[in-house]
């Protein structure tokens, strides 16, 4: 009894009967919905998500905010897409590496900036989010990579595997089941709780934050970039201009109505692919309910807001914001 | 310090315990650590260097033509600067002049005249503004996250309005506003002007601009002293939304079209504006005059860049790094003032 009463009230079963609930309530308007073909779907859209769901999923949980996220994505698929471009001759593995070590480099900046001069991270990353981008244009010369420069073996990552799932959804959730066991079994991720639960306390108990969080931010950047790789992977080209644009704010979406307070200290891996689940099932079942494509944006701003108003009624506690206790 | 080494220590110790004040700063060094006084270097520097590089520069006429497409933002962060000041922020203003413009666009389409369509966009300025001040001050979230939420909300809706076409053909009278001179100044610098004089008195000399620097000095201590903290804070989310709105018609008329991605990206322009004006991030200092002064360093690099050929997407790059540079500045020169 006891052990079913808290599972009830666990975070994350809140957001799982909400995904059954819209999963069942669309299904009831347009049966075609609830369909091994809309699953494939689904989950054929969510890879980039999640992935860098996990990265914005540690930096809330450490307390601050990672709104540079969409620049480190196209930045990291503009730098990959040009090895691919130009030294067609290499491994695939080479891009791969450029990707997710480039976003790791970006990230590193951002928590360098953010814990060696206490700045607010929305601040700093609002910044570098302008920064990157505009770094990106100049590395790329404004110049798109094309979908015949992107190699095949990346496009069929996008497509299949040995076991009949597709590469990228094996590598979202394989980074989730990573994610999940940093968090939970390594000291570090433990120290990433301690932190965002208690700026103040967390030194006096031994934690380094600094390196911590530095790390935090890190990951979140190698996180993107890997993202940026799988957006290669999944739509064949790279634009400048388009990629990864306004992404960091579906991630956010996606972790904060995975029940990831904004406070930090609370959060999980299971709330967060969930989280990104329901974005993904928003996302498709829109076109499929007949609804446009515009409502998109609307309906993401609409969930995020619910999902904070929900966070605040579970804790009732008068915590105030990222702001008034940033950068610590 | 000093003057308490110096001190003897008495052999018995007096009745009246005597604590020596510090000595006073020197007056210069008081002027020179307000972050405005650094702005003001800055573009003086920045004026010295562009005329040097650009002989267009040494042409007021020019600059102020220049400016018109910042300047609309500059007036939405003279208010940013004030919510900023007061411990809060808001990040959905480029998304609220959005999504009025297309309210606007789409009431007139409807076939309101544009007087009552200006009405119609006015009226959901303050009711953006008034929704962000409801989630935060009623339902107590963080600012910060809660325009995020709304920032995407807005910019959303202005989709589902005005989809991806542009909706234009108003009259040639509302069309243009940056054409229209005052001698040589263009209306909007006016506006700004003006919203710079009114917003520093008001932040300056009246009571409730007093009361808004106690506020984000320490919220508690506000709440303490009787100040109506969740009042202020609605009506100045209600200001932004309003003044947002009255920005978005500006762009209308500059641009004679509206589209849901107009002012995108405009969060950062004005928070880089307020942070190069000075104004403390965690709130509590700043003033108008800081972020006047800033709007026009602004105006002089990007319109420095432009006339030196720099791509407007390099650009970012350097906004990016500005905004940075500011705050770490800012940040310092506060904490060395704090001592």
């Amino acid at each position: 009894m006891n052990q079913v009463s808290r599972l009830f009230r666990a975070r994350e079963a809140g957001i799982f009967v909400m995904l059954v609930l819209f999963v069942a309530v669309v299904s009831l308007i347009q049966p075609r919905f609830f369909s091994t073909e809309t699953l494939r779907i689904v989950l054929l859209a969510v890879p980039l998500i999640l992935v860098a769901a996990m990265g914005q999923m540690m930096v809330l949980v450490a307390r601050h905010v990672d709104l540079s996220i969409g620049s480190i994505l196209g930045f990291s698929a503009i730098a990959a897409g040009m090895v691919f471009r130009d030294h067609p001759e290499l491994p695939l593995f080479v891009g791969f590496a450029v990707g997710v070590l480039s976003g790791a480099a970006l990230g590193f900046v951002n928590g360098l900036v953010v814990t060696v001069f206490k700045l607010p991270s929305i601040i700093v990353t609002l910044g570098t989010l302008s920064l990157y981008r505009g770094l990106l244009f100049i590395l790329s010369g404004s110049k798109q990579i094309d979908p015949n420069d992107i190699p095949e073996p990346l496009i069929r990552m996008a497509q299949t595997s040995p076991i009949d799932i597709p590469w990228i959804v094996i590598i979202a959730f394989g980074v989730a089941f990573a994610t999940w066991l940093f968090l939970t079994y390594s000291q570090i991720g433990r120290q990433i709780y301690a932190i965002g639960s208690n700026p103040v306390a967390a030194p006096l108990r031994g934690i380094r934050v600094m390196p911590v969080t530095i790390l935090v931010f890190t990951l979140s950047g190698a996180l993107a970039g890997l993202a940026g790789l799988i957006y290669a992977a999944r739509f064949g080209y790279v634009n400048p201009g388009i990629t990864g644009v306004g992404f960091e704010f579906t991630v956010i979406a996606a972790v904060v109505i995975g029940g990831v307070s904004i406070n930090g200290g609370v959060g999980s891996v299971a709330g967060t692919v969930l989280g990104v689940l329901l974005l993904g099932s928003v996302q498709v079942a829109l076109p499929i309910l007949g609804v446009s494509g515009f409502w998109q944006n609307a309906i993401y701003g609409g969930i995020i807001l619910i999902a904070l108003v929900i966070d605040r009624t579970v804790r009732q506690g008068g915590l105030r914001g990222l702001l008034a206790r940033g950068g610590a | 310090m000093n003057s308490i080494e110096k001190s003897p220590i008495p052999a018995t110790p007096p009745r009246v315990i005597v604590r020596e004040a510090a000595a006073p700063r020197p007056r210069w060094q008081v002027w020179l650590i307000r972050p405005e006084v650094v702005t003001l270097l800055l573009l003086v520097i920045a004026a010295i260097v562009a005329t040097r590089l650009s002989p267009f520069f040494a042409d007021l006429g020019f600059i102020l033509e220049s400016s018109t497409y910042y300047i609309e933002f500059a007036i939405v962060a003279l208010v940013l600067t004030i919510v900023i000041i007061s411990g809060e922020i808001d990040l959905s203003p480029a998304a609220q002049m959005a999504l009025s413009a297309c309210l606007f666009g789409t009431a007139f389409k409807a076939g309101a005249p544009i007087p009552v369509a200006m009405g119609v966009s006015l009226l959901s300025g303050l009711v953006m503004g008034a929704f962000n001040g409801v989630l935060v001050t009623v339902l107590r979230l963080p600012s910060i996250i809660v325009t995020i939420g709304t920032l995407i909300l807005y910019r959303g809706l202005a989709q589902v309005l005005a989809g991806d076409k542009s909706i234009s053909g108003f009259p040639s009278w509302f069309v243009g506003i940056d054409y229209r001179m005052v001698g040589i100044v263009p209306v909007p610098v006016l506006i700004f002007i003006a919203a710079s004089i009114l917003l520093g008195l008001f932040l300056g000399i009246t009571i409730y601009g007093r009361q808004i620097y106690q506020i984000g000095t320490s919220e508690i201590a506000a709440i303490h002293a009787g100040i109506r903290v969740r009042r202020i804070k609605m009506g100045l989310f209600i200001a932004s939304g309003l003044v947002s709105s009255i920005a978005g018609l500006m762009v209308a008329s500059r641009l004679g079209s509206v589209r849901y991605d107009l002012a995108t990206g405009g969060e950062l322009t004005m928070v880089l504006i307020v942070m190069l004006g000075g104004t403390y991030i965690f709130g509590g200092r700043g003033s108008i005059l800081g972020t006047f002064l800033a709007a026009w360093l602004l105006v002089i690099i990007a319109t420095g860049m432009t006339v030196a050929n720099i791509a407007i997407n390099a650009q970012l790059t350097v906004m990016g790094l500005l905004l940075i540079v500011s705050i770490i500045a800012t940040n310092a020169i506060y904490a060395r003032s704090q001592r």
